[in-house]
């Protein structure tokens, strides 16, 4: 091969080899586990009402929120009975996936 | 009318109809870079063989003022010509008249040449050069694709199917070059997305260009939807020739048999593989010391790049090569790698071209990433295409070959013919390092010297199992050969294949995990 190959380490099975690496495989994340009092965005879209406000108590299936994504109306409800620690969106933003929309904290915790 | 006249009229109608959408829109098609659709057309088949069908076909929508519209030939050029010497059927979408959009007579004029090519038994090529769906037609655009997707999937394993994206090809109109066998892209020119820039903008607010959402390096590096990248549009067709001069015509019939060459004198097959298993080099290093004229048309070159899949000759004759590249990731299998060999394994199969595979794997990529992705899913593909594959299969296992990577990577276990190692073979469950840990995990914790009994257990285990001999013992391979016979070996293998019949259980269609 004519240009010179800066060679990386990779570490299959506890034997480590001279290798590349592609971009893909070096832009990976790293897996961080989900927190259930962290109420994401599930879908690209935009928050059309909001239900709930900090320090509000909510029940088990109680909606946060409503988000509209492809024509569609999403409520956004409370996994269990909790009370809103802080609210990161407002109505009319326009959220991404995986974006953090309510922290919440778990009622039997308080 | 006089036949004089009648003789005058015609070359009058048809001169108009030649000249697509007029110069206006031809001086734009040019000033991007682009050549008119039958440019096209005349640069890839050969010369002066073309023959149009179909140029007097009107659109017949009569809604918003198209009554008095006259898109000539509907925005397609379709018709039959040959290159190098042999028939095929060809389709050039016409962005010159109004944007190339797909109407339902244009979509027919495209499934008639494609019902053409199914029947006469020749490769199809479409050349893709349009703005999407002909909005005014309504439903009947819709129908026209779902028209084409069906007979592309109909035609599928029947006959080659090439795919030539030269502009946009945007929203349903990609799923036909998705479901053709290969597809060309051109740099700067093509463009291939479901949803464009402008969508995306509006949905989620993120701004990306066409080129970084689409183009033709993002086709071949990071989504693998296209096979092969040009620099420009004759460079793309100059491909398109290439690749057909190594696959025949229709599944009925075998590639044509080219003068044999033996390999260029420059690749020494005894000094590409270094001797600690744990350094890299380039495996197609070893196929262009294999094949004739050291001659390797590589496909997907740049995606998925560490397993490495194309044509080859053997003794004149094609063969699709699929081997690990330890020179990327060390040649692992993951989600991408897997998905890409089992396509084209399963094209080889459909054509009647016989598999050489060549292995040094160390096995499966580790990773959530890999896990949540479904390596489970894409990589049984893997292992489903070999299975399956009944032309013969080759197999040649030049370093490592652990664990399930040794089982995937067509094995004598999923009906390899032929399974021949070199002496540097390692056949096991897994390197030395990994095996010793497990088995003597209790003897090398209680020693005094757990280092040093560490490297002693690894190296007797490497010793006793890093080799092809116990994988020969058990016959899971057939011979042992020195790498300056490899190309001699498997041109007996290929040669004494020739007449293979495998009968399997009679079924309608399996069903691979895609």
């Amino acid at each position: 091969m004519a240009e010179k190959i800066e060679l990386q380490k990779l570490c299959i099975a506890e034997t480590t080899y001279e290798t590349t690496l592609t971009k893909k495989f070096q832009g990976r994340k790293s897996y961080v586990p989900p927190d259930p009092n962290n109420i994401r965005c599930f879908i690209p879209g935009v928050i059309q009402k909001l239900h709930v406000r900090p320090g509000q108590k909510v029940r088990k299936g109680e909606p946060l929120c409503v988000l509209e994504a492809m024509k569609m109306q999403n409520d956004i409800v409370s996994p269990f009975d909790a009370r809103v620690k802080s609210v990161k969106v407002e109505p009319g933003r326009m959220v991404m996936k995986g974006e953090l929309l309510v922290e919440l904290v778990p009622s039997q915790s308080e | 009318m006089l036949n004089s006249n009648k003789h005058v009229d015609f070359f009058h109608r048809k001169n108009k109809l030649l000249n697509g959408g007029g110069s206006k829109a031809v001086e734009k098609q040019m000033a991007m870079g682009k050549l008119t659709a039958r440019d096209r057309i005349t640069a890839l088949l050969d010369a002066q063989s073309f023959y149009e069908y179909d140029l007097f076909v009107e659109h017949r929508c009569r809604d918003f003022d198209m009554v008095n519209k006259l898109l000539p030939g509907d925005g397609v050029i379709t018709g039959t010509g040959t290159i190098a010497g042999r028939p095929i059927c060809v389709y050039a979408q016409d962005f010159t008249v109004a944007g190339g959009s797909l109407g339902l007579m244009h979509a027919r004029k495209i499934t008639k040449i494609m019902d053409h090519a199914v029947k006469m038994g020749m490769p199809i090529i479409g050349i893709n050069d349009s703005g999407g769906a002909r909005i005014q037609e309504g439903v009947d655009s819709l129908a026209g694709y779902g028209e084409i997707f069906y007979r592309n999937t109909i035609a599928s394993g029947i006959i080659p199917q090439l795919s030539v994206i030269l502009g946009p090809c945007a929203g349903g109109a990609v799923y036909s070059p998705a479901l053709t066998d290969f597809v060309f892209v051109v740099e700067n020119i093509s463009k291939m997305f479901i949803t464009g820039p402008e969508v995306i903008k509006t949905v989620l607010g993120e701004e990306i260009s066409m080129e970084d959402l689409g183009g033709a390096r993002v086709q071949t590096e990071i989504s693998g939807n296209a096979h092969f990248c040009a620099g420009n549009e004759l460079e793309c067709f100059h491909q398109i020739k290439q690749l057909l001069t190594y696959i025949p015509w229709n599944n009925k019939a075998r590639a044509d048999r080219h003068t044999p060459r033996p390999p260029k004198p420059k690749h020494e097959i005894d000094q590409i593989v270094p001797p600690e298993p744990t350094k890299p080099y380039d495996v197609r290093d070893i196929i262009r010391a294999i094949c004739d004229n050291s001659d390797f048309f590589e496909i997907q070159r740049n995606w998925a790049a560490n397993i490495v899949i194309g044509f080859a000759r053997l003794d004149g004759q094609t063969v699709g090569i699929v081997g690990n590249q330890p020179l990327v990731l060390a040649g692992v299998l993951d989600v991408d790698s897997s998905d890409k060999a089992a396509r084209f394994i399963r094209f080889c199969d459909a054509f009647n071209i016989p598999l050489v595979t060549l292995v040094d794997i160390p096995g499966y990529l580790p990773g959530v990433d890999q896990e949540h992705a479904g390596v489970i899913r894409h990589g049984a593909k893997i292992l489903y295409a070999f299975s399956e594959a009944t032309v013969p299969k080759i197999t040649v296992i030049l370093r490592k070959a652990y664990g399930g990577g040794y089982i995937a990577m067509c094995s004598r276990h999923l009906g390899a013919d032929f399974v021949f190692a070199w002496p540097t073979a390692e056949i096991a469950v897994m390197g030395p390092e990994g095996a010793a840990n497990i088995i003597f995990r209790q003897e090398i914790s209680s020693s005094l010297d757990p280092v040093a009994t560490r490297r002693l257990k690894v190296q007797e285990y490497g010793e006793k199992f890093a080799n092809p001999y116990v994988a020969a013992a058990s016959g899971h391979i057939d011979a042992v050969i020195s790498p300056a016979d490899t190309r001699k070996v498997l041109i007996h293998a290929i040669h004494v294949s020739s007449s293979k019949a495998e009968c399997r259980p009679a079924r309608k269609h399996g069903i691979p995990p895609f």
